[in-house]
């Protein structure tokens, strides 16, 4: 269920939008940072919010490749896969990862510490392989960085 | 954080002039001290929106996010005067998706505010109303570089209502993607900047005219507007003389693969792609050798060892068999799989196809399992005659937009440059680099 505070939020992005509708996006990123997904009950919320139909909405939020309609553990991992990683050992993190946390890309640990998925280019190749943890970028990571870095995440 | 290693020279290299050592932006009063909108007063004190489209079009200017089109042309299809339909748009292509591609970052995070005045010339220059900024999810920091920009600039009145006391008013408003790389294709973008699926839609009408709510919009790359400022304070002969060739500028140029010094560096339009690789970054790393490049991001064409003298500009590029497209050299070396990279593409592709129209939405995953297969040691006599097959059915104008044909030129390319790889994939029934 949204919060109040999630729902005023949303609320003030309609306020400075053309319109509704082009707040769409926005309002799922808003309506995700509770929990790092997007149910369905609160899907329809955000949907009563903005005057459109759950099914648009829906249709919206399975398009792109941020919004989330599954849960997700309380830190994501987004392990960039793209050429010039993939280039530059992207096979040897995911493995590093699967090693470290028992988990391959779509799943989440157990523990419900950290979900690992797989993202398009992060934009940051002359540092490959690189990833990202929640809003943090790590750069020229290899299996042996790994531990430090995940041991940050509570 | 963008690593950038140049010394600030804005006589040569006036996109990264004030890109500072550790990386952070100047403040606004610094950056006005640096020459910072210095462009955008003069112009408001004294040009038309036609003068400063007619720079622009004297300078051959030409879009940096992949295709090259010439700016001053494409502005010059909005309608203009009092009759022309209203708000108009001006719209920032932020979204830098491309794999290897990683220009648009440095701008972003190290300069917000020349974007911005880039962007303020260009809204004046087709009178716009109203601009967004689409910037791609992942860019966090240039997202938080970006709204602090943004507020300096609404504190000093640079931007919203009547600017500098011109009569202008311009609202620039960010938009952060929730990712998918169809985005950057800006018909796409604009639905997506609706709030909907970001599928393309049909050209024409062309976005110039009816973009973004039905009204006429400009979609324009980071890098495009940057160049702006300075080609309205130098000229348009200056921005002409800055380029080895007619293709006028400098361009961020970039590297990554096992080259010793991957980075970014801004270079005369048209350095031979084997300066770059060799001088500015540093050559291969010890004991590897250069096989082939592809130049400009994942849709374009590979180009051999043998190709790299290549003036890198749009024109020449283009003679060589292959795009420019945004610069950012993607290296192979002589150790790695060619046709695993050339499948870690099309797994790309195949993942980010729309699913619009036919055949990109079955004919990417097809070709994705068919290299997977390759891969695995499971490639089939004939995969390569399928594959090949492919590349024509997926080609430029056959599908809804550009994402399929551009999937297609390191695919026919590769086929053609590294035959006797995929050939002994399916041969040896494994793959000899693993
Ligand atoms: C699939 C696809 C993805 C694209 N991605 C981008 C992108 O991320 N950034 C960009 O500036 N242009 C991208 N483009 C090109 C844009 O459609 C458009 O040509 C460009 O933004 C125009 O700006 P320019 O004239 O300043 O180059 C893409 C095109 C296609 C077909
Ligand atoms: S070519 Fe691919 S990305 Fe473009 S419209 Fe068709 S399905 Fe969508």
């Amino acid at each position: 269920m949204l919060t109040t505070e999630t729902k005023n939020e949303i609320l003030a992005e309609l306020a400075h939008s053309e319109t509704n509708r082009m707040a769409c996006i926005e309002s799922l990123k808003i309506a995700q940072r509770q929990s790092g997904w997007v149910s369905d009950e609160e899907l329809c919320e955000v949907a009563q919010l903005l005057g459109l139909t759950p099914d648009e909405v829906d249709g919206v939020a399975t398009f792109y490749n941020l919004i989330r309609r599954r849960p997700v553990g309380r830190h994501v991992i987004l392990l960039c896969a793209s050429v010039s990683c993939w280039v530059m050992g992207y096979a040897a993190l995911r493995a590093g990862l699967a090693q470290t946390l028992g988990v391959e890309p779509g799943q989440t640990t157990p523990d419900g510490r950290f979900t690992v998925l797989e993202n398009q280019c992060l934009g940051a190749c002359d540092h490959a392989p690189v990833l990202m943890i929640d809003n943090d970028l790590y750069r020229d990571v290899d299996a042996e960085k790994l531990g430090d870095i995940l041991a940050r995440y509570a | 954080m963008a690593e950038f290693n140049q010394q600030s020279d804005p006589d040569k290299r006036p996109l990264t002039a004030k890109v500072q050592p550790d990386g952070r932006p100047l403040s606004l009063k610094d950056c006005e001290k640096a020459g910072g909108y210095r462009a955008v007063r003069a112009m408001l004190g004294g040009m038309s929106p036609g003068d400063v489209t007619q720079r622009v079009k004297d300078s051959g200017l030409r879009g940096r996010g992949g295709a090259g089109f010439p700016t001053g042309s494409k502005w010059s299809f909005v309608p203009m005067g009092d009759n022309a339909p209203r708000p108009k748009y001006l719209v920032v292509n932020a979204d830098e998706m491309e794999p290897g591609t990683f220009k648009d970052r440095l701008l972003l995070e190290s300069d917000p505010h020349q974007l911005v005045e880039g962007v303020i010339i260009a809204a004046y220059a087709i009178q716009a109303d109203i601009a967004y900024i689409f910037l791609r999810g992942e860019y966090v920091l240039a997202e938080e570089r970006l709204k602090t920009a943004l507020a300096e600039l609404r504190a000093a009145g640079l931007v919203g209502k009547n600017i500098l006391g011109s009569g202008c008013s311009l609202e620039v408003h960010l938009h952060t993607s929730a990712g998918r790389y169809i985005c950057g294709e800006e018909t796409a973008l604009i639905n997506a900047l609706e709030g909907r699926r970001a599928n393309p839609r049909s050209k024409p009408p062309f976005p110039q005219v009816c973009g973004l709510r039905g009204k006429p919009t400009i979609v324009n790359n980071v890098e495009t507007l940057c160049n702006l400022p300075h080609i309205l304070n130098n000229g348009a002969d200056w921005f002409k003389g800055l380029s080895l060739t007619p293709n006028g500028g400098t361009k961020i140029y970039g590297a990554s693969g096992k080259v010793r010094r991957p980075g970014l560096w801004e270079l005369p339009m048209g350095t031979p792609a084997r300066e770059i690789l060799e001088e500015y970054a540093g050559g291969m790393r010890d004991g590897m050798k250069l096989r082939a490049i592809i130049p400009g991001g994942a849709s374009t064409d590979f180009l051999l060892e043998s190709q790299l003298d290549v003036p890198m500009d749009f024109d020449t590029v283009a003679q060589a068999g292959s795009r420019m497209g945004t610069g950012t050299m993607i290296v192979l070396d002589d150790q790695t799989c060619p046709v695993g990279m050339v499948h870690n593409l099309m797994r790309f592709f195949a993942h980010e196809s729309c699913g619009w129209c036919t055949p990109c939405r079955e004919g990417l995953p097809w070709v994705e399992k068919i290299l997977a297969a390759m891969e695995r040691g499971e490639g089939q006599p004939g995969d390569l005659e399928q594959l090949a097959r492919h590349v024509t059915a997926l080609g430029m104008g056959l599908t809804y937009c550009a994402l399929a044909p551009g999937a297609m030129e390191p695919l026919g390319s590769g086929l053609k440059l590294f035959r006797d790889d995929f050939e002994r994939h399916i041969r040896d029934k494994r793959c000899p680099w693993s």
